[in-house]
């Protein structure tokens, strides 16, 4: 039932993986938009904002899109033990969902840490702060430049 | 210590929550409960009258097999009704501010008109042209698939009906429940109605009068007249779905058709894993995705600031929004019967029918002439469409008539929605034709009809916005 839905974002929203209160407002930030040229599963454009020209090589930049792009790949792959979770659910009639986490809830933990750790070696450095996809409906990654004031 | 807030108390949707945000439902769950009594009661008469004497003179298999499939219904139910069909999270400020940043087109000086910022944009998914739509209440262009419930106010994912019997939208997250849930409830009924009848045959064995096995068993008559009635609509849902299911489609995209392909260009379901098992495997069994509405989350203060500019923006940008809308219904100067303007060809010949089907006892002179004047190709559409509509007016899909210019798609919207809305027969046709879009009464026919997906009123909007600027869709393919 829905009690077990809310576990994985929950905890997120709670570490944010940003430690401390969310990205700032009133900054600039550059979103990388969905790439729905292969359908519907979760997948972001690899083309390098020249905004964060100055501030970011494109080769860590690519790092980063590529290794979510992978992680939620693996979490939306249509593989056996994937099958085998949903059929065994369905078959108790979906009340196993009460007490375990699925393949997809997992894997976005482990984006959230990904996010997390990118931020600290990578982002915060440079003044540059990433924001967990999940945040943000899956829509987009926004990419906060903390010392310049929206435009 | 203070009371926390969690996120589900902010939440800009209409949806109810109950048990501190860990289920959530439309916000109108009369029919639901309707639902629930209605399985609970038949399944509670079968067990109470059927059960025991089946037990005896049968097997005792038929009390555990009702209750085992008594028990996965009701959980099947419960599941898809109070979980989140796959609401898309609104777009923060920045967001919003950014997307209509990208969508503002510089107006050119030598265009007498003010053109409405294009509200569509295209992309390629598996090389197929598919329309994202600006969704005006949440601000975000709706992913693919996607399509906003007007009576829950969200958008919702892979959208597929809003279902008022289970008390929520279907959408990807509980899609697979609302199958499950369609599919057992065919077999508890048909289940239900051959032990009833079961049970009454055997009563009236040693040739006793009918009448005598319906004292003895009142329970049972009634069990098997509600199956009766039931199980056919069921099972036509049941194959329905499972059609759907086998190719990879939503109702939603069923109704509007929009994998046919039309006018001489080829379409394919660009989703579809290309084979029946896969596709029923996909829908069914796939991964399932998470909520992204995160309602039992504790509000920040950041987070509460956030929602209160949202709300802020919300009106401000409704405002030069109805500035934006240029289209006026009557500008056409046509007098009362619009049977001369060429643009709405489409639109009177689909009236036509389906006030043939109202009030066939007194179909009005008016009709005939208007009938007669199919000018345009998308009139052929839509006509084709009619046998469908009279079952539930979904297939007018303003989408679809594409040629229109924006005057006719406006009087499509106010036409099919007056001749729904008041259904009284002694109007005469004509009059109604020209009531200009309201709200409300596109509320009051989504709430008859309880169809909304292809009418939803922000769809409806676009529309007459969207084709306006038809000259300035953006063109984006995906990278
Ligand atoms: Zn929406
Ligand atoms: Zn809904």
């Amino acid at each position: 039932m829905p009690m077990s839905n809310h576990t994985p974002l929950e905890d997120m929203s709670a570490g944010r993986g940003q430690g401390g209160g969310g990205p700032p407002q009133n900054c600039l930030k550059v979103y990388i938009q969905r790439d729905y040229s292969e359908g519907t599963m979760v997948k972001f454009q690899t083309r390098f904002p020249s905004e964060l020209g100055d501030r970011l090589d494109r080769q860590s930049f690519e790092y980063t899109i590529n290794q979510l792009n992978n992680y939620f790949a693996e979490a939306e792959r249509a593989s056996c033990s994937t099958y085998c979770e949903g059929c065994l659910a369905c078959l108790t009639g979906y009340l196993i969902y009460i007490c375990t986490e699925t393949h997809y809830e997992k894997c976005l933990r482990k984006i959230a840490k990904f996010v997390s750790e990118q931020n600290d070696r990578v982002y915060r450095p440079r003044g540059l702060l990433l924001t967990d996809p999940t945040t943000r409906g899956l829509r987009l990654i926004e990419i906060s430049v903390l010392d310049r004031p929206a435009s | 210590m203070p009371r926390i807030t969690r996120k589900w108390e902010l939440f800009p949707g209409r949806n109810r929550f109950c048990c501190d945000g860990r289920v959530m439902m439309a916000p109108e769950t009369g029919v639901f409960y309707v639902t629930v009594c209605l399985i609970a009661g038949t399944s509670g008469l079968f067990f109470a009258f059927d059960c025991p004497f089946l037990a005896e003179n049968i097997t005792p298999a038929i009390p555990v097999i009702g209750g085992l499939l008594f028990i996965f219904v009701m959980s099947a139910l419960f599941r898809t009704s109070f979980s989140d069909p796959g609401v898309i999270p609104r777009a923060t400020p920045e967001e919003a501010a950014y997307i209509e940043k990208q969508i503002e087109v510089p107006n050119n000086g030598n265009s007498p008109t003010y053109r409405p910022p294009p509200r569509t944009k295209e992309v390629l998914v598996r090389g197929q042209p598919v329309k994202l739509k600006y969704c005006f209440t949440c601000k975000i262009f709706r992913p693919p698939r996607a399509s906003h419930c007007s009576l829950c106010d969200n958008c919702v994912e892979r959208f597929d009906h809003h279902c008022p019997w289970v008390g929520n939208c279907v959408g990807r997250r509980n899609y697979r429940y609302f199958y499950a849930f369609i599919v057992s409830l065919a077999f508890l009924c048909v289940f239900i109605f051959a032990c009833a009848v079961t049970h009454l045959i055997m009563l009236t064995r040693d040739n006793k009068p009918f009448l005598e096995a319906v004292r003895l068993s009142p329970g049972s008559v009634v069990v098997g007249v509600v199956c009766f009635f039931s199980v056919w609509s069921i099972l036509g849902l049941a194959g329905f779905h499972t059609y759907l299911a086998t190719s990879n489609q939503t109702t939603n995209e069923d109704i509007k058709g929009s994998f046919t392909s039309k006018r001489g260009q080829e379409s394919f379901n660009p989703y579809s894993q290309r084979n029946i098992c896969g596709n029923c495997f996909y829908v069914l069994c796939g991964p399932a995705p998470p909520s992204l509405i995160d309602r039992r989350g504790v509000v920040t203060p950041e987070y509460r600031a956030e929602q209160e500019r949202v709300s802020e923006d919300c009106i401000v940008t409704d405002k030069t929004y109805g500035t934006v809308k240029i289209v006026q219904p009557q500008s056409n100067g046509v007098a009362v019967p619009i049977s001369g303007s060429d643009d709405t060809g489409s639109t009177n010949n689909l009236v036509s029918n389906h006030q043939r089907q109202q009030q066939q006892p007194h179909s009005s002179p008016h009709v005939e002439p208007m009938n007669g004047n199919v000018v345009n190709n998308s009139s052929q559409i839509v006509s084709n469409e009619v046998p469908l509509a009279s079952l539930n007016l979904a297939p007018i899909d303003i989408d679809e008539i594409e040629p229109l210019p924006a005057p006719g798609i406006r009087q499509t919207g106010c036409t099919v929605l007056s001749t729904a809305g008041l259904e009284s027969p002694g109007l005469p046709p004509v009059a109604t034709v020209m009531t200009p879009l309201s709200a409300s009464r596109l509320r009051l026919l989504q709430d008859t009809t309880m169809i909304e997906s292809a009418l939803d009123l922000d769809s409806l909007e676009e529309a007459s916005i969207g084709r306006g600027s038809q000259a300035g869709l953006i063109k984006l393919g995906a990278i």
